[in-house]
């Protein structure tokens, strides 16, 4: 028999516990849902543009009654718990229903603090929390003038804001001398305070109030120094309490918040909590980011797939009043011993403050610019060294070898505008899909429009409108990211594991990690495939099912399913005989068109899958090797003419090319992996955007490291010089180990210099000779086994079943 | 379903290959002289037989990743699942499916409704 699953509070956190249960596709509860409000679970974050008439509640609902419905959830709307059972283990609601569960799920978020000043129990005088509140305001709008505001914080401003719009005069009370305390700095709040002077709101400042004056209705409102204000609509945004009365009621253990601990139970484990009534490791949150964080790990527990831990979540914020950029994370006051970076611009109206301790942001305040505050958020919330970046990071991501994706102005484009240049998938589209739908994470969103799910240039753009969308509910990166949806654990967890463990098949891999799925899917098993082959390459037998077709079929899958061939042409060096060869070739098997690539060699088209092992064998007799130009793996080493033959040539850069080529050619890496070689500064070869580049120089040579053309295209960073041909190719190695041992499978080197830090990398591969030495050892012992010709081996017979269709006639 | 099991009795079953000759997590492709047909082995040796044609774009299906009972098509990641060819997830559409069965180690495959 099922089990009963009861939530009460059919909010945001606690339906989306919901939904992430249903992920799991357990069919383990019949599940009711209690909730006191009259509607369906609604976005509260969207509160503000509906008072600013930006929105309509229709807009706003995330989760239909149909939805309830289609789920089989019982859902009961406008009758509120009163009490909870424990030894019946039952709810009991206001009129009287008597629910009986095995698990319970509280969520029942929290209330508006209510200053508790004579008159503030008369008619006027609201909290801003839910629909009803939205409405009452609206209501007033229409019928009076006046309104105060208490509270100049987010949730106030955004109230002040929106009751402006339409039409009342507004006058936001303050405690204390600066806006938005909590969250900025003097500099930043009085910026804001000005904008907001500006269209038009009146602020009292350093204001306490002592007493609402009025007959039945609220008339003004009256404060310590004996000053008054007239008033005929009164809202209080000064904080808010978790709604802890039911739970306390119940006798489970409260104090601020509901206490759970780091799966979300209560101290009675039947009882589960999550989102703003909760109390966890003493912190209680107000913004969605983190309660969806919980809401993940308690539909785990209840799927019983609980390997998870919530441990707390770091936050930022946003104001959701249009045409006022402000952002805002972590420490912005600095302390004793941290520095400050400030960048102002009165005339643009914009400030950028960033709080550093030890090379390590510690809080960010932005205004007018917020574009880089998610990037300033991750690479706080990582703890990521920017030592390697000080220089321009206030000037944002873009300077970091952006190719022009200027994602600053996607805001302003038309709803015509192309946002996803490989799905044509315009702003419009976006935009209305995370409305329409309810989608919170760039992986809804790309799910449901395709927008950024192929090449990714466009994340950026993408973030940008999530971001702009739905305001703080866009949790763009959690503290901690799956690999993907099999599993909770990140890639750094299963590159530790499998060295810690010495976790050598997939099975055990997946076993000991408590994957979800049995066999993973199309995102991890290409990932786990790599990362065993880079750690094991002696033992580990590679599994050909886990591999992208490309790899699986060593050549490159067309739009029509046929394949290209690319022989491999060392250091792009070439003779008569090779290319007589390839156009023998070319004429036996029809090649409908051939083609020199951008990495120095020649791609033939259009090849029919079951004519490839025949094709290598005559290119394998020849001599050719597989070029890898469909791998992971690394590609081409592209060279220039070099000290043979051109008149500035320092070094012999072909002889060189060939040299790197050989020893690299063969290994399997997280990404492709690109090199060059260029006989002098003039870098005909492009390699000072390669992987790996060499410059050669009068006295030796320049090592470059982590650039790429493609997508982003981004520089190299110099790693050091070496004066021998010995040297180089033992740094190439020992890099390239450590590439392969520590990246995130699908991360190139760019990224992961970036991530990592120059800094770090040299101090193994450069400063330290012993390490050195070791990774260069490593990378030849894998070579050792990753150097056998594919191609060959194939047209020799194996894995024949991959070429040879099986056919029926009729 | 009703159709089908009618389809089991008057079906026209036209043997394919053996089932140890399809690699597990893996397809083989059977050409016939209308379409290709992709015959797909899970972890678990259930076999399914589908149209080698992504609802997308075409793309050939046998050439994508089997993961549980679905396979991700090569060309750009739908899912599709392999019991009732349809499209997981968002996305729609559907390819055509044929009813297979395995006797003594023989896969057979019923293409009447080619
Ligand atoms: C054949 C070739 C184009 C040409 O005719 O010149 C080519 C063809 C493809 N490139 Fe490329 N790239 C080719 C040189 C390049 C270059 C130029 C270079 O290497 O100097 C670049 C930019 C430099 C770089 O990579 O840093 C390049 C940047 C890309 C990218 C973007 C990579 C990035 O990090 O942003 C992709 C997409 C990817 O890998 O995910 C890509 C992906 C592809 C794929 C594999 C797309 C795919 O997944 O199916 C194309 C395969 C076509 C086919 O079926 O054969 N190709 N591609 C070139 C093969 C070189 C070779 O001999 O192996
Ligand atoms: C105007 C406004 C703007 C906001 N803007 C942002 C923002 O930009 N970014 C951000 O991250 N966050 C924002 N927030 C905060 C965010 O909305 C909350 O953090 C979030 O909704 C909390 O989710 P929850 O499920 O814990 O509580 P809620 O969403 O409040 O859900 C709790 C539900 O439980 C019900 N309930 C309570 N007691 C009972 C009972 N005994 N029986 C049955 N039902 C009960 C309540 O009626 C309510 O429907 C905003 C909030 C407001 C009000
Ligand atoms: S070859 Fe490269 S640039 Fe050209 S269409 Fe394919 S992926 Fe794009
Ligand atoms: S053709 Fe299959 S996903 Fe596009």
């Amino acid at each position: 028999m099922k089990e009963k699953l009861v939530l009460v509070g059919n909010g945001m956190a606690g339906v989306r516990a919901l939904e992430e249960l249903f992920k799991h596709e357990t069919d383990q509860y019949d599940i009711t849902v209690i909730g006191a409000e009259p509607h369906p679970n609604y976005n509260r974050i969207m509160l503000s543009p509906v008072l600013a008439s930006e929105k309509t509640i229709d807009d706003i609902i995330l989760n239909s009654r149909e939805w309830y419905a289609e789920n089989n959830i019982e859902l009961i709307t406008g009758d509120g718990a009163t009490e909870i059972s424990r030894v019946k283990k039952a709810v009991i609601t206001e009129s009287g229903k008597e629910i009986t569960y095995d698990r319970l799920l509280l969520a029942t978020g929290s209330n508006p603090f209510i200053i508790p000043v004579p008159g503030a129990d008369k008619e006027g005088v609201i909290g801003f929390r839910d629909i009803h509140d939205v409405e009452t305001m609206l209501a007033a709008a229409r019928e009076y003038k006046n309104a105060v505001v208490i509270g100049g914080g987010l949730l106030g401003l955004e109230a002040a804001n929106g009751l402006m719009k339409q039409g009342m005069n507004v006058t936001v009370v303050h405690l204390l001398d600066s806006l938005m305390e909590r969250q900025l700095d003097k500099p930043a709040s009085a910026m804001l305070k000005a904008s907001l002077e500006q269209k038009g709101l009146k602020f009292l400042m350093e204001a306490q109030t002592a007493e609402i004056t009025g007959d039945k209705r609220v008339t003004g409102v009256k404060f310590a120094d004996g000053s008054e204000v007239e008033a005929d609509l009164v809202v209080m945004a000064v904080g808010i309490r978790p709604n802890i009365e039911l739970a306390q009621k119940a006798g489970i253990y409260c104090e601020r918040g509901i206490v759970v601990n780091d799966t979300m139970q209560t101290y009675d484990p039947r009882i589960y909590a999550v989102g703003e009534c909760v109390q966890h490791r003493n912190e209680c949150y107000g913004l969605v980011a983190p309660l969806f964080e919980q809401a993940k790990v308690a539909a785990n527990h209840l799927a019983q797939v609980g390997s998870t831990r919530y441990e707390g979540s770091v936050t930022s914020t946003k104001l959701k009043v249009t045409g006022i950029d402000l952002f805002s994370a972590g420490e912005f006051n600095e302390e004793e011993g941290d520095e400050a970076m400030v960048l102002q611009d009165p005339a643009s109206g914009t400030y950028k403050k960033l709080v550093i301790r030890d090379n390590k942001i510690k809080g960010a305040v932005l205004y007018g610019d917020t574009m880089d505050g998610t990037w300033y958020f991750q690479l706080m919330r990582e703890g990521t060294s920017i030592a390697d970046f000080r220089r321009t990071i206030m000037f944002g991501q873009h300077d970091l070898g952006d190719a022009g994706h200027g994602d600053a102005q996607v805001l302003a484009l038309p709803d015509s505008a192309e946002i996803c240049g490989c799905n044509g998938v315009c702003k419009g589209d976006i935009v209305n899909a995370i409305s329409k739908k309810g989608l919170f994470t760039l992986e809804d969103v790309r799910a449901h429009t395709k927008a950024s799910s192929s090449c990714g240039s466009c994340t950026g753009l993408v973030e940008a409108l999530l971001a702009s969308t739905v305001g703080e509910g866009y949790d763009e990166k959690p503290s901690k990211k799956p690999m993907c949806g099999c599993t909770e654990h990140s890639h750094d967890d299963v590159i530790k594991a499998i060295k810690q463990h010495e976790l050598k098949t997939m099975p055990a891999l997946r076993e000991f990690m408590v994957w979800k799925t049995p066999d993973g899917c199309a995102a991890c098993r290409p990932a786990l495939n790599y990362y065993l082959l880079a750690n094991w390459p002696e033992e580990y037998e590679d599994d050909a099912q886990s591999r992208f077709i490309n790899e699986r079929a060593h050549g490159n899958i067309q739009k029509d399913g046929s394949y290209s061939v690319v022989p491999r042409m060392f250091g792009g060096l070439c003779t008569a005989n090779d290319l007589r060869t390839i156009a023998d070739v070319s004429d036996k098997y029809n090649v409908p068109e051939m083609k020199v690539t951008g990495g120095q060699r020649i791609d033939l088209f259009g090849i029919k899958k079951e004519d490839l092992p025949a094709m290598w064998k005559d290119l394998s007799d020849a001599g050719f090797v597989s070029g890898h130009a469909y791998g992971k793996a690394m590609r081409t080493v592209k060279t220039c003419a070099g000290k043979t033959w051109c008149r500035f040539g320092t070094q012999n850069s072909t002889g060189l090319g060939v040299k790197l080529e050989e020893l690299t050619w063969g290994s399997w890496m997280p990404h492709k992996f690109k090199l060059a070689v260029s006989g002098c500064p003039r870098n005909c070869a492009e390699a000072t955007i390669k992987d790996f580049g060499v410059v050669c120089v009068d006295s030796g040579y320049e090592l470059h490291v982590g650039g790429n053309g493609g997508i982003k295209v981004r520089v190299t960073d110099l790693l050091c010089k070496v004066e021998t041909e010995e040297e180089v190719l033992e740094y190439c190695g020992a890099f390239t180990q450590k590439y392969r041992e520590e990246a995130h499978y699908l991360e190139r080197t760019a990224p992961w210099v970036e991530r990592v830090g120059l800094t770090s990398i040299k101090a193994c591969v450069v400063d330290n000779e012993e390490q050195r030495k070791a990774l260069y050892q490593r990378f030849r012992l894998g070579q050792k086994y990753a150097q056998i010709d594919p191609w060959k081996a194939r047209a020799e017979g194996e894995a024949s079943h991959e070429f040879t269709p099986l056919k029926i006639a009729g | 379903m009703t159709t089908n099991a009618l389809k089991v009795e008057t079906g026209n079953w036209i043997e394919v290959v053996a089932l140890e000759d399809i690699p597990q997590l893996g397809s083989r492709v059977i050409r016939t002289d209308t379409m290709n047909i992709a015959v797909f082995r899970t972890a678990g040796d259930e076999v399914f037989a589908m149209k080698d044609e992504c609802p997308h774009k075409k793309g050939p299906l046998s050439q994508g990743i089997v993961h549980g009972t679905s396979v991700t098509c090569p060309l750009h990641n739908w899912k599709i699942d392999l019991a009732s060819g349809e499209a997981l997830g968002p996305d729609e559409g559907c390819t055509n499916v044929f009813p297979v069965k395995i006797e003594n180690g023989i896969v057979h495959v019923d293409f009447q409704n080619r």
